[in-house]
């Protein structure tokens, strides 16, 4: 079971250029929670993210990921072992064909050719996206590229997903899929976003993150209909549990 | 400009892409060494860049036309001269096989021109030694100016001594560079403002990125003697060439002038483009004795050489042949068209 | 300024529309690329490789561009087009031959053409076929098959992974640039805004984002385990159809490099009617 714990104590990390994200940042996610991460612009969740697969290394504080403490040395291990998916696709995506993209990790992880042609099948059929197999990426819509990018980590098989404002420039149909798809996940999920109603549908507990801090950590439910706690983060309630503008309904804090 | 396909015999063009593909190996030779993979992604998306820049322009105060930017001396500046031209050669690649612009015989000179002589002559010969390691704003500029200016005038020396070699333009050697040199000159002056704006704003937001461009193949810190040595082999070289052609094609720019603009005004010109080339020819000394005003009867002579004898009846017969040919080749593409699409299904 | 977006916007659309042909799935598209980049070079060198006075003996090449469109199920009309716009270096410094190489070289009946019109014409002609076979090759092949070709040639590996980036970025970045330029013209009234400050401030806000994107790219290939090295997993065969296309068309190059077919032709019809 402990092999996809993910654990942060007391994180600390500040840009070369002297802005100080992260001030001191705890939790511990166990084994297959889905868990949101959500704050104001500026609170340091892209920051807090960085550090979960190691693209930063902490200056203070500790991150553990299953068995390893987070280091230089134990890089290779926490990579295979945690798959992000960043906020632009573009980003992502940058070989000539889907096909490439998605094998580039088995690749690198210097598996067995057959291995690795089975792995990209597998990933894109999960994502709905083999038939895109010979494309380039820049001929993909938003949606496609996003499901291909998940695709071209899911083929690492991490035991850890961690994703970047997934449903960013999505259309309401593909977004649907994606959060349904993200439904039938086995993985841990932490997921850093702004789209609230989808962490209600996906993610049993939520994170809010302040000024590089942590202000709130508990069940999704409460944590979103804490009027005074969403204000303080610079947040608002989902929209679903904000009132209906047809039938007049109002929820309790709105005006 | 880039050579053309049109222009070029296969000689040239084979030996210009000898060249080209050995650079090619050696600079990624060189890379491997001290690559570090963060150079991947940026050597792709700089080229990417150059390439959308070259779509943004700018109108030039007081000519009304625009200008826009080349790129040699910004890759060989951010990312050092194995790197920049490795990114250059990749950029005229692309520019050849969708736009046409020059042809795959042809690229192998292209990359030579406009890449070699930005990475690596103007960039550590002029630009390194006048920048050094930590460059003023002033420094930068004219750094930038002196090495665009050098780079695209040895391209456009470059293009001249090619086509020359391929001898299918009738433009003489002396004739093509008097067009070639001026124009680039200009080029080059806004070339050189160009990278100098880029650079150093460059510097400004992110100078680790000059700082982490690997320095140049040879070159000394604090050395001059391969700056100089440089110049005085282009001058020499050049100077000699200059001399010589001028002293086997005269009347050549006259012929030009009047051939190519039909107007007498430019007999002013004529004029003070002899005093320069008398000028020069005084300082170089090499040819002292060449005269600029030989006869005609040279050039009509060297001419009767290249006329093959033929006959009206050969010609009739070449052009219904011709014809005959064209017509064939029309009927065969049209049946495979046909029977392609069809077998399509 | 209308025309400046029409040529960022044309040249993407350009690039697009070329790559789009290149998806077909005709004879000529399944060939192996290796063999129709040789085959290409082999076309232009022949072509090039004539005297420069030679007319006739150019005419029966542009059999190889008639054939490949025809299979490859290439627009004609786009081509020729794109050869045009193409054209004007060559035609540019071609030009002058007329005007310096005046001694007469053809007689037909009462007309005379001087030895620079035709050296002029050869210019053009070989300027045309040699840009159609690089067009075509693109059209035909698609430019990622054709930098897979280059690499199982033996180009060294760095290059093409360079030729790989760069394709697969140009259209984001011409994208931003498009964005640039179109938030500028909007902002500028009757020329101003758009020299060279502004120039600048565009150009460095450009490199700006292109650098964080790399930064970004960088990031997301760390993250999948990259560690410096590249590797392409698309294996190449060559068939017998494949051979057969090289052998064939070469040896039909050289036929007509060595024969003036059309003299050929022209002097037998010729003779028959007399």
């Amino acid at each position: 079971m402990s092999h996809h714990l993910v654990e942060v104590k007391d994180l600390r990390y500040t840009y070369p250029d002297g802005t100080c994200v992260l001030r001191g940042v705890s939790f511990r996610i166990t084994h297959g929670e889905a868990v949101a991460i959500i704050g104001a612009n500026g609170a340091g969740k892209s920051t807090l993210l960085l550090q979960l697969n190691g693209c930063l290394l902490p200056q203070a504080g500790a991150v553990r990921i299953g068995d390893f403490p987070l280091n230089k040395k134990t890089l290779p291990y926490v990579r295979r072992t945690v798959g992000m998916v960043f906020q632009d696709p573009d980003d992502q995506l940058f070989m000539p064909l889907v096909y490439d993209d998605v094998a580039f990790g088995p690749l690198n992880l210097g598996l067995p050719l057959e291995e690795v042609e089975a792995r990209v099948v597998s990933a894109l059929a999960t994502v709905g996206a083999l038939h895109l197999k010979d494309r380039p990426p820049y001929r993909l819509s938003g949606g496609e590229k996003r499901a291909v990018a998940i695709a071209s980590v899911l083929s690492m098989s991490p035991s850890i997903l961690v994703m970047d404002e997934p449903t960013s420039y999505l259309d309401p149909k593909t977004r649907r899929h994606l959060i349904e798809l993200l439904q039938t996940f086995k993985h841990t999920l932490i997921i850093a976003t702004h789209d609230l109603d989808m962490v209600l549908d996906l993610c049993s507990r939520t994170i809010i993150l302040k000024d590089g801090q942590v202000i709130a950590d508990g069940p999704t439910l409460e944590i979103l209909q804490n009027q005074e706690l969403l204000d303080s983060g610079s947040l608002e309630k989902p929209f679903r549990l904000q009132g209906c503008p047809l039938c007049g309904t109002k929820s309790d804090a709105s005006e | 400009m880039h050579m053309a396909d049109a222009l070029i015999s296969p000689a040239v063009g084979g030996a210009m892409w000898a060249a080209t593909a050995g650079l090619t190996a050696y600079s990624a030779k060189k890379l491997r060494i001290d690559l570090d993979e963060h150079k991947v992604p940026l050597m792709g998306v700089l080229g990417a860049f150059i390439f959308a820049a070259q779509m943004i322009n700018f109108t030039i105060p007081a000519t009304g036309s625009s200008g826009h930017l080349g790129g040699g001396m910004i890759l060989a500046i951010l990312l050092g001269p194995y790197a920049g031209f490795l990114v250059m050669a990749s950029v005229l690649t692309v520019q050849a096989l969708f736009f046409a612009d020059g042809g795959l015989l042809a690229l192998g000179c292209n990359i030579f021109n406009l890449g070699f002589f930005p990475c690596f002559i103007a960039y550590p010969l002029i630009y390194k030694k006048i920048a050094g390691e930590s460059p003023t704003p002033g420094r930068i500029l004219l750094g930038a100016m002196v090495a665009a200016i050098l780079g695209l005038q040895l391209g456009a020396l470059g293009v001249v001594l090619e086509t020359w070699f391929s001898g299918l333009s009738e433009l003489s050697f002396i004739n093509f560079l008097l067009l070639m040199q001026p124009i680039h000159l200009a080029i080059g002056i806004v070339e050189g403002v160009v990278t100098a704006a880029v650079v150093s704003f460059v510097w400004k937001t992110h100078p680790e990125i000059l700082a982490r461009a690997p320095s140049a193949p040879g070159a000394k810190a604090h050395s001059h003697k391969p700056l100089l040595i440089g110049l005085a082999l282009f001058a020499v070289v050049a100077g000699g060439m200059l001399s010589w052609f001028a002293s086997t094609h005269p009347d050549g720019l006259e012929w030009a002038v009047k051939g190519a603009t039909g107007k007498e005004e430019l007999e002013a010109t004529k004029e003070g483009v002899h005093g320069v080339m008398g000028w020069m020819q005084e300082k170089l000394s090499f040819l002292p004795d060449y005269d600029f005003n030989k006869p005609n009867e040279e050039k009509a002579g060297k001419k009767e050489e290249s006329w093959p004898d033929i006959s009206a009846g050969k010609s009739l017969a070449g052009i219904l042949g011709a014809a005959l040919t064209l017509l064939l080749a029309g009927v065969i593409g049209f049946a495979l068209r046909r029977y392609y699409s069809h077998s399509k299904g | 300024m209308a025309a400046l977006m029409g040529n960022i916007e044309s040249s993407l659309l350009n690039i697009g529309y070329l790559e789009t042909l290149s998806y077909q799935q005709t004879p000529l598209h399944r060939l192996d690329p290796r063999v129709k980049l040789l085959t290409t070079l082999v076309f232009i060198i022949a072509v090039v490789s004539f005297g420069k006075y030679e007319i006739t003996g150019l005419i029966p090449f542009i059999i190889y561009p008639v054939a490949l469109i025809a299979v490859g199920n290439l627009p004609p009309g786009y081509l020729f087009k794109k050869i045009l716009l193409a054209a004007p270096f060559a035609f540019f410094i071609g030009i002058f031959n007329p005007f310096l190489d005046r001694a007469l070289m053809v007689q037909l009946g009462p007309v005379g053409i001087s030895g620079g019109w035709v050296s002029f014409a050869s210019i053009m002609i070989r300027f045309t076929l040699t840009v159609s076979a690089a067009l075509i090759l693109i059209a035909g092949t698609g430019f990622n098959a054709v930098c897979l070709a280059l690499d199982k040639m033996g180009t060294p590996r760095s290059f093409v992974i360079q030729l790989l980036f760069l394709y697969r970025y140009i259209f984001v970045l011409t994208d931003e640039a498009l964005r640039l330029v179109r938030a500028r013209a909007l902002r500028s009234f009757q020329g101003r805004g758009m020299g060279f400050k502004v120039f600048s401030y565009m150009i460095g806000q450009l490199l700006l984002r292109t650098l964080d994107r790399a930064h970004r790219i960088h990031l997301a290939m760390l993250s999948r385990g990259f560690d410096g090295k590249i590797r392409l997993l698309r294996p190449l065969q060559i068939h017998g159809r494949d051979a057969a296309f090289f052998l064939g068309w070469s040896a039909l190059f050289v036929l007509m490099r060595w024969y003036n077919i059309p003299h050929l032709l022209g002097n037998a019809v010729a003779g028959l009617i007399r």
